[in-house]
């Protein structure tokens, strides 16, 4: 969608390039996206920034046929919820891999692709993406 | 002595093989093939681009060099002929994506298949003169060529990124040298989707003349020979045109061949060269000198004068090698590679 | 318990008239004619008069997205002739009607209000399936899920895969919901699907997020839905058949699917059932009919289990036994459920309401009549499950 500013992306650059989250300090909780307000310590929480190693294993998974506005040339896509190595999952894209290959605990790691772009006059939007890992590809 | 802490490479997933190409135009595959010494090329999914495969590198480097903090990275340089924005650096992007963000200088070079080279230059006198202790160079593209053009069979993508620096290094640097022509062998204007190319005149007024006097004024300067070193790269559009090179300055073919990857992924244009480089470094071992030089249309090349170091046998297996990519892949029809390459009229984003 | 709200209500609350569109492609009817239709049919069959209705509520997601019109609350109650009756738009995604009902329910309980018009609505038909599809996945975490390319189909198939993983759901299981659903639809007349469909018709129609196929999924329609609440005790002015909200509660889980506890269950549901039948006094054996929120197949699925009708992993089981259809034992979605009678989200969660009313008054038709109902419950989820009311009537009579 178009219509979303250039700010409500940038201000997300961190998280998305990066993959990073919070910790709370208080309960050890860990959270992705990054949380001011630890909803289990809440006001004694103390959330800290955090990275994330960006290995973990497909949770979930489905094959995206009918995309929405802006992924239409991208259509079929694995879109997953992974099951981060320190704890928490996120929906991500899986990609370098068929739809057939994907299978739920399928070890994954981070890669770095675009996710949209603002038409091609407009900025282009880069983040995460999960792929198969190279210890997966090198065994086969 | 300035040299390289680190490297990492990155070749997307896909292949186009000639024949394939061959096929749409109604050409003659094995002329192509005999003619290039290319079989496939690499070509990048729809999701990826120039700072996609820069950024998939840098962290590749930055893998294989633990002892660097991202933030120590004082200049990173992204050298490609297909930057995604016009105005908008490609570096700044992947100083963010790497978290080598605010303290640094960054740019884009452009130098046609030579920026990379370029960026590492620029790099060894930054750390030379101690303005940085680390800088990363890399050299990245996702090249275009207009259908049916004989630049299709070859134009690739791929991307090498260089940490330099003082300290923990691989490889030192012993010398670089560069020379610098007006040729007109090959140019795209500003807005235009497509390079142009002299054709043959990319040849011997362009190629050769820089491969040639380049790396004879480093050799010249370094006071070495051509047996003096363990293996040669030298920028590859093609195969042929490289060995031609080796030929004529006294290399042999031997010293060529393990850095020679365009008969497998094509010529990924500022990738090339450092690219290669990495193939050597893959297998190379302590002591070995490794002469590289680089080409870039318009034209100018760079050398350089390498000599492997102990480290690299525990840096070595940190990140995947260039071999790892250049296995890992998937064959599409030409139809697939005219959607990833966006050549479809009317497609949507 | 400090929000049980079967201590602090004055008043019980009754529903004297219910009004509804046929669920479908409107093509020649915008947002507004289609809340004044099912308006004037809620407050005719009540005989009640504009002016005495003291709050007017509309369930909407997104009047802005689909038919480019914000503001819909005083635009409804104006070509309702309402002015100057206080209207609020009331939007939580595909629960925005339940909640609105609860809000409505809320007003006469406090015994602030006297006669609340709850309305549901939405207009999808007017903008293409893509953008449909972009508007939807508004309803979950835009910034972390849609952003990435997560679609509202996509979202509730990687529940279904995670469900078929961990309990072994088969795929001919959850085409029996989409079957039995669309039988059901068949004998509704405002039902947008009333045509049968096979097992086999569900497992080869058209890929829309694997493993889900377009049969498992609700449609887009146009339509609304409302209803007229008033306290019990004023009940027997406006009809002879008042139904009694014997409980309206509302739970919020995470916005995100991947931050829940458990995928395959939507603990909303549960926290918000839970209350319902704390307050009611009425247990899920006394239910005697279903409405839940199967905007996909295995969003049925969940209900059942997370409303306490069978143990989490067995609601598969109850579709190869037929339990789940009229005249059987536990009639689940008579009037076709979001499936077959359509999903104009705004309007969805008050059209359960409507169809447990005609229920438990005995007015549905043929076929999909459950004899001798008495206590229906409804179950409408916003989102993934961020948002769960659940609502149980009575036959007040």
């Amino acid at each position: 969608m178009t219509m979303y500013g250039v700010p409500s992306h940038w201000r997300r650059y961190k998280e998305r390039y990066r993959l990073s989250g919070t910790r709370c300090e208080t309960c050890g909780n860990i959270y992705f996206p990054p949380r001011k307000v630890c909803p289990h310590c809440r006001r004694e929480g103390k959330p800290v920034s955090m990275n994330f190693s960006g290995k973990g294993k497909v949770y979930t998974f489905s094959v995206i046929r009918v995309p929405s506005e802006g992924f239409e040339a991208y259509a079929p896509y694995v879109i997953g919820l992974i099951q981060l190595e320190e704890g928490p999952k996120v929906t991500t894209q899986i990609v370098d891999c068929s739809p057939e290959e994907v299978y739920i605990d399928m070890p994954v790691e981070v890669c770095f692709r675009k996710l949209r772009e603002q038409g091609k006059e407009g900025i282009i939007c880069y983040g995460f993406k999960f792929k198969p890992t190279t210890d997966a590809i090198l065994k086969k | 002595m300035v040299g390289i802490v680190s490297y990492g490479v990155y070749i997307p997933r896909w292949r186009i093989k000639t024949e394939e190409i061959a096929k749409v135009w109604d050409q003659d595959a094995d002329r192509f093939k005999e003619g290039l010494l290319v079989e496939e090329k690499s070509v990048p999914s729809l999701d990826e681009d120039t700072v996609t495969l820069a950024v998939e590198a840098a962290r590749n480097a930055l893998n294989r060099s633990p002892e660097v903090n991202a933030k120590e990275i004082g200049a990173l340089y992204v050298g490609s002929e297909s930057h995604p924005y016009a105005v908008k650096p490609t570096a700044t992007i992947v100083a963010e994506a790497i978290d080598a963000t605010p303290s640094l200088t960054a740019a884009d070079m452009e130098f046609a298949c030579k920026a990379g080279t370029a960026g590492l230059q620029a790099c060894m006198g930054l750390v030379k003169a101690e303005y940085v202790k680390y800088g990363m160079a890399i050299g990245a593209d996702t090249a275009q060529a207009q259908p049916s053009d004989a630049l299709e069979y070859t134009a690739a993508a791929g991307a090498a990124a260089y940490i330099i620096g003082r300290d923990s290094v691989i490889a030192d640097i012993e010398g670089t040298y560069s020379t610098t022509q007006d040729v007109p062998d090959f140019w795209r204007r500003e807005g235009e989707g497509y390079p142009q190319h002299g054709g043959r005149f990319t040849g011997e007024p362009a190629y050769f003349t820089q491969v040639v006097n380049c790396t004879r004024g480093l050799m010249e300067r370094l006071g070495t020979k051509p047996k003096d070193y363990d293996y040669a790269v030298f920028h590859q559009p093609n195969g042929k045109f490289p060995l031609r090179a080796a030929q004529i300055l006294g290399f042999d073919k031997e010293k060529v061949m393990p850095g020679l990857i365009v008969t497998k992924i094509g010529n990924t244009y500022s990738g090339a060269s450092l690219l290669g480089l990495a193939s050597v470094l893959d297998q190379a071992k302590q002591g070995d000198r490794i002469l590289v030089t680089s080409y870039g249309s318009g034209a100018g090349s760079d050398s350089f004068s390498i000599v492997v170091t102990n480290l690299i046998e525990e840096k070595r297996d940190l990140a995947p090698s260039t071999e790892f990519y250049i296995n890992r892949k998937e064959y599409i029809d030409y139809a697939h590679y005219s959607k990833f390459k966006r050549q479809l009229r009317g497609f949507v984003n | 318990m400090s929000n049980d709200l079967g201590t602090l209500k004055k008043s019980d609350v009754a529903i004297v008239g219910v009004g509804i569109t046929p669920f479908g492609e409107h093509w020649d009817k915008g947002l507004r004619e289609l809340v004044i239709e099912a308006g004037f049919a809620a407050a005719s069959e009540a005989g009640v008069r504009g002016r005495d209705i003291d709050l007017m509520l509309v369930g909407n997601m997104s009047g802005g997205m689909f038919a480019g019109q914000e503001h819909v609350a005083a635009l409804v109650a104006d070509f309702l002739g309402l002015n100057p009756t206080p209207a609020v738009r009331v939007e939580a995604a595909c629960a925005s009607g339940g909640v609105a009902l609860r809000q409505g329910y809320l007003a006469i309980a406090s015994g602030l209000n006297n006669l609340v018009l709850v309305g549901g609505v939405e207009k999808m038909t007017d903008v293409g399936g893509g953008w449909a599809t972009s508007v939807l996945s508004g309803a979950m975490d835009f910034e972390w899920e849609a952003y990435f390319g997560a679609t509202f189909p996509g979202i509730y198939s990687m529940i279904a895969r995670r469900y078929m993983h961990e309990y072994g759901l088969t795929r001919d299981q959850l085409a029996k919901v989409a079957v039995k659903n669309h039988y059901h639809g068949s004998f509704n007349p405002f039902a947008h699907y009333r045509n049968r469909i096979t097992v086999d018709d569900v497992i080869n129609s058209s890929p829309v997020a694997d493993p889900l196929r377009l049969l498992d999924c609700s449609p887009i329609s146009d339509g609304a839905a409302c209803v007229l609440l008033t306290s019990a005790e004023n009940a027997k002015k406006y009809t002879d058949t008042p139904i009694i909200i014997k409980a309206c509660e509302q739970a919020s889980g995470t916005l995100t699917l991947f931050d829940r506890r458990d995928i395959c269950t939507i603990d909303a549901t549960i926290d918000a059932a839970n209350k319902a039948y704390l307050n009611s006094h009425i247990s899920p054996r006394d239910v005697d009919l279903l409405e839940v929120h199967d905007c996909f197949t295995i969003a049925e699925i969940l209900a059942l289990e997370d409303l306490g009708f069978c143990e989490k992993g067995q609601a598969g089981k109850m579709y190869d036994e037929g339990q789940t259809y009229v005249g059987a034992t536990l009639p689940v979605n008579t009037d076709g459920g979001l499936k077959a009678a359509g999903h104009p989200v705004g309007a969805t969660g008050v059209k359960q309401i409507v169809e447990l009313v005609k229920q438990l008054r005995g007015e549905a038709e043929k076929g999909r009549q459950v004899s001798g109902a008495e206590i229906g419950l409804a179950q409408n989820v916003g989102g993934s499950g961020a948002t769960a009311v659940v609502t149980i009537l009575e036959r007040g009579d």
